[in-house]
């Protein structure tokens, strides 16, 4: 059976588990309607234009792993960034792990999705907040239809929180191939701080498909930082779906580290709802392999004096194919914004392809708009000057490469993140120097 | 310490060295002079072993031992240093970083453990005194928005850290003021002793009067066509390189 028609038929069977008369389920029955209609993205829409989900629909997935898996703290303790202390969210097949995580209730709300989306006293949030940013595309509606599990995190006004939060969702997949579809809501109140910290691993070599969406909403003055670490087993895919919504004065950052896995698709939008915000996506990309890489980003300018940064890189070896679609819109009433767009590519083998593509429409006449692409080699003059001062070749081309993605690295404002990135890149580009960025 | 025989070398089918002879000895400084297009910038980068050559015949001896088939890391961790004519700039690494990396690699090439820190530090403040290196420079991105006198100082800088046995100065001098002029040319010599030896790649007197040659040597066609002491270079500063071109014919 296509993978289409298995998730349109299991959709009868999972809806009796749930309760029918809240309001999320008039959600979900739209969404699943939606995505009936619409189908898998193909390669016909201009979105989808460079990045192909064939080879991974085909696999026959077991969509809802009912036995919970038990793992070993020491077999995924390195997913971890165990030098910090932390709140920990962690599912295994998009089942939540009581035993690896670390809530909290107090102060604010570091918990789950499921016990927020049956429980009457977070009802309010959920009737405000889910599911109103993301779009209603086909595979966010996928998400929404059969959304159950996810992190759920409710930060109100004028709090700082002290420990980052780390989202960790482990596949298993001992048996087959295994989908999940994790779903997060991040609320953060005025004048409030949170850092989260994401990642999706498999520990097997089975097939995985990620269907992700998170919905972050920014209020007044506060200060959201997410970072994203793909380093997943080259056997699973993701489509990381993000909505981010911000409201005057705040600042949000998303970085985006992906280095591993299949097919990997990050859809990140922004959308701006009042004045003097800033908006940071940055993001590194390393592939080989037949590994891709899909980057498409939107910020959409609403109102005036609004900033947006953004900075990717990437290194492409090998085979590997890579996608940056960097989408600004500048409303008409947006004046004085100030969007910054820069992606620089290098490929280090003449089989590897980046389709780079910035995109900017702005209606306001009074902006200022720039963006830089570059796709190019490593320096063979500059390797050579490092050869000649007693730098071999492979560890100057990973300096080379680490002074590349450096200006992406500086602005981790978690020295344990940008301490692990670091080795993570050090290891992807298969250098060991004792280098200090 | 360096001999090289019958080197002939080509770029893209273009003959440029035709047959170079050279020797070189410890404790020597040999200057290398001729027009623009003889060979000299080629020379020092064969020397130093860019890959965008293709050494047709000939031998290239370090120490005795034949070094043309190295890699360029190799002959730099056998002593070779090539002060760069157009140093490269390197945005995200600091000169210091990039000095530490080099000065590892090449113990860890050796056998040797990493420097201490301290040792490091400690060698970093002497040298970068000796060329009047700013503490601030220090930190910046190699070679990024330098002058040209400062890329040159910091050639000079990074060869005093590394200390090898054979320095080949392309164009040190050019780019250069007075005063900086001066401040490199003292480090040089102050480099100099009776283990290693200095190649000097110039196309003026200028920078002779500070480091002076024991030999002087005119490159012209890729061949060496004219050697002698000191006195060859003011000869050749006053009468231009013309008059060796006809002695030629």
């Amino acid at each position: 059976m296509e993978l289409k028609d298995k998730l349109l038929s299991s959709y009868i069977a999972f809806e009796d588990k749930l309760d029918t008369n809240s309001d999320v389920h008039e959600v979900r029955s739209k969404a699943l309607q939606n995505f009936e209609n619409l189908g898998f993205p193909t390669k016909k829409l201009e979105a989808w234009k460079y990045t192909s989900l064939n080879s991974v629909l085909k696999q026959d997935y077991s969509l809802f792993p009912d036995k919970i898996e038990a793992i070993e703290l020491s077999d995924v303790k390195k997913y971890f960034i165990h030098e910090i202390d932390s709140y920990k969210v962690i599912f295994i097949n998009g089942k939540y792990s009581s035993f690896l995580s670390q809530t909290t209730h107090e102060n604010y709300d570091v918990c789950l999705m499921s016990s927020a989306l049956n429980s009457l006293k977070y009802k309010p949030v959920i009737d405000k907040y889910f599911n109103k940013i993301a779009k209603q595309d086909n595979l966010t509606s996928l998400n929404t239809a059969f959304a159950t599990e996810g992190a759920y995190i409710n930060i109100p006004k004028n709090t700082e929180v002290k420990k980052p939060i780390q989202i960790i969702n482990f596949t298993t997949g001992a048996q087959s191939a295994t989908m999940v579809q994790p779903r997060n809501l991040v609320v953060v109140g005025e004048n409030s701080h949170v850092q989260i910290i994401e990642r999706h691993q498999s520990l097997t070599s089975n097939a995985v498909l990620t269907n992700a969406v998170t919905e972050v909403y920014a209020d007044t003055s506060s200060t959201v930082d997410i970072y994203k670490i793909q380093d997943d087993e080259i056997t699973a895919s993701l489509v990381d779906n993000s909505y981010i919504e911000q409201q005057s004065k705040s600042v949000v950052s998303v970085h985006t580290f992906s280095f591993g896995g299949n097919i990997t698709r990050n859809n990140l939008n922004f959308y701006q709802k009042g004045e003097y915000i800033d908006s940071i996506l940055k993001g590194i990309t390393i592939s080989k392999g037949k590994q891709h890489i899909d980057h498409h980003t939107l910020v959409h300018h609403i109102e005036p004096n609004c900033e947006s940064h953004q900075d990717y890189k990437g290194i492409y070896d090998e085979r590997s194919t890579s996608v940056f679609n960097g989408k600004v819109i500048v409303n008409k009433e947006a004046q004085k914004t100030n969007a910054y767009q820069q992606n620089n590519n290098v490929l280090l083998s003449d089989k590897a392809t980046i389709n780079a593509k910035p995109q900017l429409e702005i209606f306001a006449d009074d902006v200022k708009c720039s963006h830089g692409c570059t796709i190019g080699q490593l320096d063979d003059d500059a390797l050579f000057y490092m050869q000649q001062r007693g730098i071999p070749e492979k560890e100057g081309k990973g300096l080379l490469m680490f002074a590349f993605a450096n200006t992406v690295l500086e602005s981790v404002r978690i020295p344990e993140v940008k301490q692990r990135i670091t080795n993570l890149i050090a290891n992807k580009l298969g250098v060991n120097i004792g280098f200090d960025l | 310490m360096l001999k090289i025989e019958n080197l002939q070398a080509e770029i893209d089918g273009k003959s440029i060295l035709k047959g170079l002879n050279i020797a070189v000895n410890a404790g020597e400084v040999h200057a290398i002079m001729g027009p623009n297009g003889a060979g000299k910038s080629t020379l020092a980068n064969i020397i130093a072993g860019k890959e965008d050559y293709e050494v047709t015949a000939g031998s290239i001896e370090l120490n005795g031992e034949d070094i043309s088939e190295l890699a360029p890391e190799e002959r730099a961790h056998n002593g070779v240093f090539l002060s760069f004519q157009y140093p490269v700039e390197i945005p995200g690494v600091s000169v210091t970083n990039f000095i530490k990396t080099a000065i590892n690699e090449t113990r860890k090439a050796k056998g040797l453990e990493d420097m201490p820190a301290k040792d490091m530090l400690k060698m970093i403040r002497e040298k970068s005194e000796l060329l009047e290196i700013d503490r601030k420079f220090l930190s910046r991105s190699l070679n990024e928005g330098f002058s040209g006198g400062e890329k040159k100082r910091n050639e000079i800088f990074q060869m005093a850290m590394l200390e090898p046995k054979l320095a080949i100065l392309d164009e040190t001098d050019s780019g250069l003021d007075i005063d900086a002029l001066r401040i490199v040319a003292n480090g040089v010599n102050k480099l100099k002793s009776k283990d290693n030896a200095v190649i000097v790649i110039t196309h003026y007197q200028r920078l002779l009067d500070y480091i002076v040659p024991d030999f002087v040597h005119v490159l012209h066609d890729g061949k060496i066509v004219k050697s002698g002491d000191a006195s060859l270079a003011l000869e050749l500063e006053a009468k231009g390189y013309d008059w060796i071109k006809q002695e030629l014919v």
